[in-house]
């Protein structure tokens, strides 16, 4: 049962050739054993879901440490929050819970999703399936992890800047970040509120439309939320006739892009042709500041968001015999890792006094113009397609001396990001034996698009996952 | 670039403790940063209107219908340090 998708172990339990307690038990064996450290938590055994009530037939589901459940340990990948016990659990858990997919583990992250490499958790790095010494990928590594070595069926993720797109496409999965909004955010432990936003990663791009039509929709306990103008169907498309990809080639022009990476690209072009799409060049003259302004905005919302971390309510407190401003202070020191208290700084220094129309006010314009540009680009052409990243998985500690050096691992997932749009990342093929991602992005709720394009797309690449072993 | 007093001066308001080495560490690896993001200096974006939300929501309201919060207990139960029926911090002129 280990080798069928999500779907095809729906129908399966759906048919009675196996139950979900069956399934549940077999994936939990699965999680408790992995080696990958991709999880925090999996759930003990005996929690078994008797049946499999709701359209998703009880196949358990693996969760991002920093989505809220209650009464299970969600720590976002901090220290900070080692224990934490949520009173509650997040809108977009509860309703895929509701739909017949239990929680099965929670997986390992950078911590409070600010990293692309799953080198910053508190709970140690994850490893990559494909190659054990390479990263999987972030900030969702555990769930892309879990995913492509089979030990969950499908994963729910967060994306701010890249984070389920670029670990989908290092570990040779299917990952979609779904338009801003579409998603509750109640109780996803926020990092930078106006780009965070949760979807499915999964082995195929069917079990990513399967998730995310019960993922959407408008919610009262989040005021950005809306309810999405379609129904979210299973993808069927054979062909893509019609269908003009554009590729933002002044975007693709970075230095950094891997030739494997860009052949793979390519080939993935030219299979497009071959089913039927236009492929025409597009713009996007601001994607170049996009990285740029990214790294404004989100630590700046970032700075804001954890300032609750103090001690006080959840979570670490250190020295409290030593007054409060010294309780608040080590307690954020020993709780927080590097890499969130460089983002921290560089909130607090881009939002203080005196610098704040510099950079804050002048990354938000930036904004508007990166929006205006995919605007004006979808004028012309249908869905955008870049590479998902501009390298495959690099090894562990390959980067974590060079902040910047990672920071630009997300160039071509952070456009997307600020403008709010929908994209998705599916393999492509391989290059030095590594999984390549091909992101495909469209306009605000264009995701019924975008399936069916990444669908006609899957099943002409035919792309060989990593081999699922009992 | 940003220099040491500068990141001592952040790291204060962001009601963070650095060491001596942490601090020396992230005035270099912040400078790096920031020469990066100097970039959108270069742009012209006189009258752009800034984009704080890219979806169109305007006055999200709901009734306005009481209804149960949070129980306290439930509230307190994860603080590291509580009265019966409070948060206990310590004070702030220790």
């Amino acid at each position: 049962m280990i080798e069928l998708s999500a779907r095809q172990l729906a129908d399966a339990i759906g048919r009675g050739d196996v139950s979900a307690a069956e399934a549940f038990d077999a994936y939990r064996a699965r999680a408790s054993a992995d080696d990958l450290n991709a999880y925090t938590w999996v759930a003990p055994e005996g929690s078994a879901p008797s049946n499999g009530d709701g359209p998703l037939n009880g196949v358990p589901l693996a969760v991002k440490d920093l989505f809220c459940t209650q009464d299970v340990p969600s720590q976002s990948g901090s220290r900070i929050l080692e224990g934490y016990l949520p009173p509650y659990t997040a809108t977009v858990v509860r309703q895929l819970a509701e739909a017949g997919a239990p929680l099965l583990a929670k997986t390992n992250q950078d911590e409070f999703a600010m990293g692309s490499s799953n080198e910053n958790s508190g709970f140690g790095p994850v490893r990559n399936p494909w190659d054990r010494d390479r990263v999987p990928g972030g900030s969702s590594g555990g769930s892309a992890a879990a995913v492509a070595a089979g030990s969950a069926p499908w994963a729910l993720g967060t994306d701010t800047g890249g984070s389920i797109r670029q670990p989908a496409a290092m570990c040779g999965i299917v990952g979609l970040k779904p338009t801003y909004g579409s998603v509750s955010r109640y109780g996803m432990i926020a990092f930078a509120s106006s780009l965070d936003q949760a979807g499915p990663l999964t082995r195929d791009v069917t079990d990513a439309a399967l998730l995310y039509a019960h993922m959407t929709g408008r919610d009262a306990c989040d005021s950005t939320s809306l309810e999405h103008p379609e129904s979210i169907v299973l993808p069927s498309a054979e062909r893509l006739d019609g269908v003009r990809l554009g590729v933002p080639r002044d975007m693709l022009a970075y230095e950094g892009v891997e030739p494997g990476v860009m052949e793979t690209f390519e080939r993935a072009l030219r299979t497009a042709e071959e089913l039927g799409a236009r492929v025409v060049d597009v713009s996007l003259p601001h994607a170049e500041h996009a990285l740029a302004a990214y790294y404004i905005i989100a630590p700046a919302e970032a700075s804001s968001n954890l300032a609750r971390f103090d001690g006080v309510r959840y979570g670490l407190r250190r020295d409290a015999d030593e007054g409060l401003l010294a309780m608040y202070t080590h307690t954020r020191h020993d709780g927080f890792g590097d890499e969130v208290k460089r983002r921290i700084l560089i909130g607090t220094y881009a939002l203080s006094s005196g610098y704040y129309d510099a950079y804050y006010g002048r990354a938000q314009q930036v904004r508007t113009k990166i929006a205006d540009d995919f605007r004006a680009a979808f004028a012309d052409c249908d869905l955008i397609a870049t590479p998902t990243a501009p390298t495959t998985a690099f090894k562990l500690g390959e980067r974590t001396g060079d902040p910047l050096a990672m920071y630009l691992g997300d160039l071509f997932t952070i456009p997307f990001s600020l403008a709010g749009l929908p994209a998705i990342s599916l393999p492509a093929g391989l290059s030095n034996e590594l999984p390549v991602g091909l992101q495909l992005g469209g306009p605000a709720f264009s995701e019924n698009r975008i399936l069916d394009a990444a669908f006609a797309l899957e099943q002409a690449i035919g792309f060989e996952p990593l081999a699922v072993t009992a | 670039m940003i220099d040491r007093e500068q990141v001592l001066h952040v790291a204060r308001l962001a009601r963070l403790q650095l060491t001596e080495d942490e601090t020396e560490r992230m005035a270099g690896e912040l400078s790096s940063i920031l020469d990066h993001i100097e970039r959108i200096s270069e742009l012209d974006l006189e009258g752009v209107e800034p984009t704080t939300h890219v979806v169109e929501v305007a006055n999200a309201l709901r009734p306005d219908i009481p209804h149960e919060c949070l129980d306290r207990e439930v509230a307190l139960s994860q603080a590291p340090a509580r009265t019966e029926d409070g948060f206990l911090v310590p004070s702030p002129q220790a």
